[in-house]
């Protein structure tokens, strides 16, 4: 049923998608910002009848419950502008110990809020797109955080509009981290990696490389350690689930409860350098 | 040639890429995203020709790998060879029925990620596979069992709405009309 022509059109498609599939990971990322470029006018789309169905709800939402939510918000508010103050005098109590103690003067962590336009359509990664790009200062390898501060990913690929980014949980994503065992100093390390027996719970991951004789525990915080120049150290990550000690007895691996729920993310911060 | 077709393919693929990167219900309910391009390669493999089989395959696979961390091109030639197979034997499939589509849609669903994870594996790439990938898979074959008999019903329906109808013919022939009456 094929005809020559048939052929001759098969093998340069063939052709084509091995020279693409070799592209270097630039390149890549770049071709595919632009092909996925006409998807930006329907995600533009779905936002804006995602913001239209919100005021609907707003415009239907009872006075009594409005003010009620301004009350809150406004005692919240205050809540929050005393412990700003507090924050100021220990930040800048902070800073002049450090100068005292000759260390580096730490900056203040710049983020910016983003949009979730897209989530990776392939069962077998875990990365999203966000409506910010180079064009408003993103750059890959920024860290990103959920909006309550906990660690999501970071920044892969950047686009003039748009980036994509890779979440925790993928297995491309390895993040340096610490468990704070016992008191401020004594901590122990390790790496984060994906969760390779159960990849579609997407809450929970690994952490490797911790000492044979940890003394990690269920229930402890994990946090960034703040090696390796990407991500700053002390974002949390998530608590220890258990543990279990590697069939060669040398490391211990632990089980980790994301403490962002990556799964149902709207909206992310972009830490900016 | 008429395009008209490719075109409602052509849109419909990138609809369904668009669906699948921004919908996640499936994802939450059943614990994984239903891929609806082996369904509409399916149909377009029973329906059209060769021209529009490479051109949903090489748009739908783009489209699809640039929303996600796979490498451009790695799901191009899986629906490619879905396609490829099905047109070519289609003369030999029972098209009109229901359970041939069911079988050929669960069987593009089941081969698509196959394909896929093949080239991925064999260009060194980690992706995220477990046991749990099983799962993964059973829903993904089952959901393109289930959408593909749903596809023929929209593309008939849409078929139908948009292009022109051939005028049927009657049995009425007027030089073997049989004139009654006395003229």
């Amino acid at each position: 049923m094929l005809k020559k022509s048939h052929y001759i059109i098969l093998i340069f498609v063939v052709l084509l998608m091995l020279a693409l599939l070799r592209l270097p990971g630039g390149t890549m990322g770049r071709l595919k910002l632009a092909i996925s470029g006409p998807f930006v006018a329907l995600f533009g789309a779905a936002g804006a009848t995602r913001e239209l169905t919100s005021h609907a709800e707003d415009a239907l939402t009872p006075r009594s419950e409005l003010q009620r939510q301004i009350g809150e918000l406004r005692r919240q508010n205050q809540d929050l502008q005393l412990r700003l103050q507090q924050d100021s005098q220990l930040w800048s109590e902070n800073a002049r110990l450090r100068a005292e103690a000759g260390w580096a003067r730490q900056g203040r962590w710049k983020v910016k809020l983003a949009r979730v336009i897209a989530r990776d359509p392939a069962n077998w990664w875990r990365s999203l797109e966000i409506d910010l790009g180079a064009r408003d200062g993103l750059r890959t390898n920024l860290p990103v955080l959920t909006p309550d501060g906990a660690l999501a990913g970071r920044v892969l690929n950047v686009g003039e509009t748009r980036s994509q980014v890779i979440l925790l949980g993928d297995p491309n994503l390895r993040v340096a981290a610490k468990v704070a065992t016992s008191g401020l100093t004594n901590f122990e390390t390790g790496i984060i990696t994906a969760n390779s027996s159960a990849p579609q719970e997407d809450g929970m991951i690994d952490m490797d490389h911790l000492s044979g004789n940890s003394a990690a525990q269920p229930g402890q915080n994990v946090v960034t350690w703040g090696v390796g120049g990407v991500f700053p150290g002390g974002i949390p990550i998530g608590k220890i689930v258990d543990t279990r000690t590697t069939e060669n007895g040398l490391t211990t691996e632990a089980r980790v409860m994301l403490a962002a729920k990556l799964g149902a993310l709207e909206e992310v911060w972009v830490m900016l350098p | 040639m008429n395009w008209r077709p490719s075109i409602f393919i052509l849109a419909a693929a990138f609809l369904a890429v668009f669906l699948e990167a921004s919908v996640g219900v499936f994802r939450h309910w059943f614990g994984a995203q239903i891929d609806l391009l082996p369904t509409l390669m399916v149909y377009t493999a029973l329906t059209n020709g060769f021209a529009t089989i490479v051109l949903l395959a090489v748009c739908g696979g783009l489209w699809f790998d640039s929303l996600s961390l796979n490498p451009l091109g790695a799901s191009v030639l899986p629906l490619l060879g879905i396609g490829l197979l099905i047109y070519r034997s289609r003369d030999l499939l029972l098209r009109e029925h229901v359970f041939a589509r069911v079988v050929l849609g669960l069987m593009a669903g089941a081969a698509q990620p196959l394909g896929t994870l093949f080239i991925l594996l064999n260009l060194g790439l980690t992706p995220l596979l477990g046991w749990a990938s099983l799962w993964q898979w059973v829903v993904l074959a089952l959901g393109g069992g289930v959408v593909t008999p749903l596809c023929f019903a929209l593309f008939d329906r849409l078929h139908r709405a948009l292009e022109y109808q051939p005028v049927t013919q009657t049995s009425f022939r007027p030089d073997r009309e049989i004139k009654r009456g006395r003229g």
